[in-house]
């Protein structure tokens, strides 16, 4: 099972809750990760990726514990601990307001 | 009894405000979508509890929300709009080519005669019609596809299409970019052509060149689809020909940069501004807010004062922040970038605040309800 912790921002946007829970199966990759949180809440289809070109929004990363994997590809493996369900994936978003 | 709904976008989210006929006493409710830009809210004329915002923010992107019980409850629907085949660069700020990109919803317009129909303009500046309600969206090609499209730039607010303006049977559009000019189409958006005789910008290399005019906004009586009013970057213009041609009106006007112009919803040649100092103060003449009014279809123009602050008034007006309602005597809304959203119900002669504080209004617009 695959954990998912999305911004404030997101979690009010959908009605999810602190913490995603995936449904075993995903394919532990940014797009298995990101293809499943679009289905179970398709309000967040293009709020996190470009709906185009699937690129990752400029001002947000991911984090899997204290490491980015943003700049992984969006088929690279997650971390063993992610894939496991021990860290969460961590949507962080740039901070902004002086 | 008649009443009014006025729909405001702002920075933070978009508000909701109703009052009776006699627009004295007013209901907030909002913010709806607090946090994110709301760059337009605009309800069906044909099927009013129809509500269509465009919710947009620089870290997550456009959705496009709907509420069918005028503004109380919202549901998203589509936020994909994907460029059909066409150019794919435009002209940056420096002259050099840059890719056409998505960037946000700046107006949606629904249809006077189809409750499912409407058009989005977008930056970079690109048409949309969604025949569904807003579900899925489909870009008007032609458009980018006109000759000059590769060599449109950017205003300073980005390359807009801010102003759509559908015929009742969608045959004739004429639409307005910035910094690109007013474009008509007579087929329903298949083909295009740029509608800017007249226009002179003393920005350009050409003043008087075909594209590149920075149209701040463009509006009509709808009963008289010929006759448009256009607050350019400087100066205010009218077109008697659908937009093939225009002439100057900026008349007696203190100064005639502005956003907004609006037409009065009973009589034709009636329209108004709000001039703004320059392109460099955005900020109305001696700090004084005043609206002005011309009776004459422009050239004539006479202020008006009472009930808006005529010193240390610094607040700008920007281009979809004018509405009109159709009561008699019709009332006029208009938004400020200090969060004020101002009231007329005497067509313009005294105004009050509906609401005072709210986050800077990026729109304004008026639902007339039976």
């Amino acid at each position: 099972m695959i954990r998912v912790v999305l911004p404030a921002q997101l979690r009010s946007l959908s009605g999810a809750g602190p913490e995603v829970e995936l449904a075993d199966g995903v394919a532990p990759t940014q797009r298995g990760v990101l293809d499943a949180l679009e289905a179970r809440y398709p309000v967040l289809r293009g709020t996190i990726r470009d709906p185009q070109t699937e690129r990752r929004r400029p001002f947000l990363r991911f984090f899997a514990g204290q490491e980015d994997v943003s700049l992984a590809g969006p088929d690279a493996p997650l971390p063993d601990a992610v894939a496991a369900g021990t860290d969460p994936l961590v949507v962080v978003t740039a901070i902004a307001g002086g | 009894m008649s009443s009014v709904r006025v729909l405001v976008g702002t920075q933070k989210g978009a508000f909701v405000l109703t009052s009776d006929g006699a627009r004295r006493d007013w209901e907030v409710s909002g913010p709806h979508f607090g946090g994110w830009e709301v760059y337009h809210v605009k309800g069906s004329p044909i099927a009013p509890d129809r509500v269509w915002a465009a919710q947009s923010r620089g870290w997550f992107g456009q959705l496009v929300q709907r509420s069918d019980d005028g503004g109380r409850t919202w549901a998203p629907v589509g936020n994909e709009f994907l460029y059909a085949d066409g150019p794919v660069t435009h002209q940056w700020y420096d002259g050099t080519p840059h890719p056409w990109e998505f960037a946000r919803v700046w107006h949606l317009e629904p249809s006077t005669s189809d409750p499912d129909l409407l058009w989005a303009g977008v930056e970079d500046a690109g048409l949309f019609r969604s025949s569904d309600g807003g579900t899925t969206w489909e870009e008007l090609p032609g458009l980018r596809n006109q000759e000059t499209g590769p060599s449109w730039q950017p205003g300073a607010g980005g390359l807009c299409l801010h102003t759509i303006l559908p015929d009742a049977d969608g045959k004739r559009i004429v639409v307005a970019i910035s910094a690109a000019g007013v474009f008509r189409s007579d087929d329903g958006g298949d083909s295009w052509r740029p509608a800017t005789r007249g226009l002179r910008s003393e920005f350009l290399p050409v003043p008087d060149a075909e594209v590149g005019h920075c149209v701040h906004h463009v509006a009509r009586h709808p009963d008289r689809p010929d006759v448009l009013f256009m607050q350019k970057h400087w100066d205010v213009m009218r077109s008697d020909d659908g937009g093939w041609t225009w002439r100057e009106i900026s008349g007696d006007l203190p100064t005639d940069f502005g956003f907004v112009v609006d037409v009065h919803a009973h009589e034709p040649d009636t329209v108004y501004v709000v001039p703004i100092t320059s392109d460099s103060e955005h900020y109305p003449p001696e700090g004084a807010l005043r609206v002005y009014r011309s009776r004459t279809g422009g050239d004539e123009w006479e202020p008006l004062t009472r009930g808006l602050p005529q010193r240390d008034c610094y607040v700008n007006v920007l281009r979809d922040a004018l509405a009109v309602d159709s009561l008699d005597p019709c009332g006029l809304y208009f938004g400020t970038t200090g969060g004020q959203v101002y009231v007329s119900a005497d067509e313009g002669d005294t105004w009050s605040a509906a609401v005072r504080d709210l986050p800077r209004v990026l729109s304004v617009e008026v639902q007339t309800l039976p």
